[in-house]
């Protein structure tokens, strides 16, 4: 299933105003399943927002943004589950979900939409493996009968516990953290701590992963090193990526798709080597006018 | 030699001059205060007094107490804290560390005979009752509200409401439908945690000082509703006679089906002391049980997540709501076991005894303690509700300052000057360690530099 070509995000038209401010402006792109996106731009042009609007932190102005996973068929129910008022639908073969309706807990639990954030947010005074742990509570929680049985110490819960300490310690290994894994977070090194934090998002088992300028503060060797853990996330574990970040290496190393956003509006949308050539993009990155480029290219020797 | 001999008379002229300049600052103080006296004279007259040796006295002490610090005290603490490395903790600390929980669980379930055997039989009630119980009851409430302070990090300034909840719940249940203080018992505990949540559900949107002013409105409006309803709860008079526990069915008194006439005994108010005792200590030690238990569950790693981040926590599919709930309803239960206990104890309530100042004392044993620290809360109990009971011992102070001197009075003296002393010395509680609930290879404590306190 893994790259069918099918969308596994579509995000129609989205809005978002802060009084009389437009952050993202009529914004439409999507994420293909299986593949690295990259949502690119200069400082406040709305890439943040988009994340949170996504990930349910905020509630968009307007829009739609719909979330698949399983059988692309499923697709199909979209204009129906869009006027029935419901956040989603759950069938056998796959389920559907509308962001914008839910709270930001329910796209993490249910859709299953995990990130990360742009200034780190651990919890820095519990251990690497609690950290993995809380990430895993939905499904501890239900193993714990909703703490009831777990007070009582029944062993239906120990095994559940085990097996989450199995794939927290798992994901450790492959991150390199595991001999740091009884060490407080907040002790970690900067690089580690960005480590952590999508090994993280990893435990809760996402279908997408937002990842808010992972590289960001890494030195080149680190940056590197995430790369590859990027792809091997992408390859191995079936799961589609949704980046915003400032470092072009990266964006152009690994990601399969560049959506470019200035003043909350989409300016560039297509495969890196499209985006990289495209007169809007370099215009905007360089802070002038559409017809003034090929002046300042020539200016600066591009 | 000689440049050490210099550095010396520096140094004491230094502190010298640091005294003097806060002898002049406790004069002024202490002028109007203690140099001045208003007394009524023979005819009734309001005439004015000094008090100069008094005064000097006391800004003597106070100069004298400078110079000591600034000349002996802070060149020693500025001498250990620039030392580079710090020797290894004595191996009696690791000991200390590993048996004292065992120690102490042992040492509070002998306490009855051991206080028996050497204050006697009749010298044993006050020592288990005002002591041993009094202070059992501020463990158990210091653990509850750990839950809700320590762990999830919210902070409550109105926990005695719920204990206030608990006690009118078995009183005026006991005394109106004759039910027996075991089945009350848990049916209190619901109720106290029913109103957590009530209280939770306008709250959650609060964070930080927000949320403790709302918590302490609430606290409040529990007690004026207590005051108000006289119908229900007789005001400020209180509810009177009501039932005690009884053990199995038998109640601890002198009559022929009393406890002592059963077991063929003689009777002696002390057993029901000692069995009040055991109930406490038991409801106490479940508290902690279930605390520690919860902590390695996922709704206890939860609560800690939240007080770490909670913005984190939402990106990882917890329900903050639901979290934060169940913490006030946990908090609140335990509150509710206790304040049921407390009527149960006294037979007489009031609102008198569910003031602000029983939230502050349970507040600041948290505080005191170690938040989250289940060790550090009892050592904070013990130190704050003993120490307070102590005061009331220290009658041959009577004779060193005159007979009206009432060493109770200074009890909020005391109070404060524990807060001062911990905030310098361990500004984040008695034990400043968290231990982690789960681990691969190898238990570390972390320092509670790298824990947040959480802002609601």
């Amino acid at each position: 299933m893994a790259r069918d070509g099918s969308t596994v995000l579509r995000v129609e038209h989205l809005t978002m105003r802060f009084g009389g401010l437009v952050a993202v402006d009529d914004l439409s792109f999507e994420v293909k399943r299986g593949t690295i996106t990259a949502l690119i731009g200069p400082n406040g042009a709305g890439k943040t927002t988009v994340f949170n609007c996504i990930t349910g932190f905020y509630k968009p102005t307007e829009g739609r943004l719909a979330l698949q996973r399983g059988d692309p068929a499923v697709w199909n129910a979209i204009e129906d589950l869009t006027d029935s008022g419901k956040r989603g639908t759950v069938r056998p073969e796959g389920a559907l979900f509308l962001l914008e309706r839910m709270p930001d807990y329910l796209v993490a639990q249910q859709a299953r939409v995990a990130r990360t954030f742009q200034n780190i947010r651990l919890f820095s005074g519990m251990t690497v493996l609690e950290n993995l742990l809380v990430a895993q509570h939905n499904r501890l929680m239900l193993a714990s009968g909703y703490t009831l049985l777990g007070v009582l110490g029944l062993p239906s819960y120990a095994s559940a516990e085990r097996a989450a300490l199995d794939k927290a310690r798992s994901w450790l290994e492959r991150f390199g953290l595991l001999d740091r894994a009884d060490d407080p977070a907040g002790e970690l090194p900067y690089g580690a701590q960005r480590r952590l934090e999508v090994a993280r998002a990893m435990c809760t088992d996402p279908v997408l992963l937002c990842l808010d300028e992972p590289a960001a503060g890494l030195n080149p060797r680190e940056s590197a090193e995430l790369n590859e853990l990027l792809l091997v996330i992408r390859d191995q574990h079936d799961i589609s990526i949704l980046l915003i970040e400032h470092d072009m290496s990266v964006v152009m190393k690994i990601s399969d798709h560049v959506v470019v956003l200035d003043y909350g509006v989409k300016i560039s949308d297509g495969a890196p080597e499209v985006v990289r050539n495209d007169p809007k993009v370099i215009a905007a990155y360089l802070g002038v006018a559409d017809d003034e480029v090929a002046q300042v290219e020539a200016a600066v020797g591009l | 030699m000689n440049a050490g001999a210099q550095r010396k008379r520096v140094d004491a002229a230094g502190a010298l001059r640091d005294a003097a300049f806060t002898g002049l600052i406790a004069f002024g103080l202490f002028l109007p205060l203690i140099g001045f006296e208003t007394v009524t004279n023979i005819r009734d007259e309001l005439i004015l007094t000094t008090r100069w040796p008094l005064l000097f006295a006391v800004v003597a002490i106070t100069a004298a107490g400078r110079f000591a610090y600034s000349f002996a005290l802070a060149p020693w603490l500025a001498r250990r804290a620039a030392q580079p490395t710090k020797p290894a903790p004595p191996a009696w600390r690791f000991y200390l560390g590993k048996w004292f929980t065992p120690f102490a669980i042992g040492f509070v379930i002998a306490y009855p005979v051991i206080v028996i055997l050497a204050a006697g039989w009749g010298g044993a009630l006050k020592w288990i009752d005002n002591f041993g119980i009094q202070i059992l009851i501020y463990v158990m409430l210091g653990w509850g509200l750990n839950i809700v302070v320590g762990l999830a990090g919210l902070l409550d300034l109105g926990y005695v409401a719920f204990y206030a909840v608990g006690a009118y719940s078995y009183a005026l249940l006991a005394k109106a439908f004759g039910l027996s203080f075991w089945i009350l018992l848990p049916i209190a505990g619901i109720l106290s945690s029913f109103w957590g949540i009530l209280l939770g559900f306008p709250v959650l949107r609060l964070r930080g000082d927000y949320l403790a002013i709302v918590t302490l409105a609430f606290g409040e409006i529990i007690r004026l509703i207590l005051i108000n309803w006289t119908a229900l709860t007789n005001g400020y008079a209180g509810i009177i006679g009501i039932p005690r526990p009884t053990f199995f069915g038998i109640p601890f008194n002198a009559d022929d089906k009393g406890f002592a006439a059963v077991f063929g005994l003689e009777f002696s108010p002390l057993y029901r002391v000692i069995f009040l005792y055991y109930v406490i200590l038991a409801l106490a030690l479940l508290t902690s049980f279930v605390t520690v238990r919860l902590r390695r569950l996922p709704v206890g790693r939860a609560w800690e997540a939240l007080r770490e981040d909670q913005i984190a926590c939402r990106s990882l599919g917890i329900n903050t709501t639901n979290t934060k709930l169940t913490a006030f309803a946990m908090g609140a239960m335990f509150a509710g076991f206790a304040g049921s206990f407390f009527a149960a104890r006294e037979a007489f309530i009031s609102p008198e005894s569910f003031t602000f100042l029983e939230s502050a004392t349970v507040l600041s044993i948290v505080v005191l303690g170690g938040m989250g620290s289940q060790i550090g809360v009892a050592i904070a109990a013990v130190a704050m509700i003993g120490g307070t009971e102590i005061l009331r011992e220290l009658d041959f102070l009577k004779e060193i300052f005159g007979p009206t001197f009432d060493p109770t009075q200074y009890r909020m003296l005391l109070f404060g000057f524990a807060m001062v002393l911990i905030m310098i010395w361990r500004p984040r509680g008695l034990i400043a360690r968290r231990e982690p609930s789960v681990f691969l290879k190898e238990r570390k404590s972390i320092s509670v530099d790298l824990v947040k306190e959480g802002r609601g």
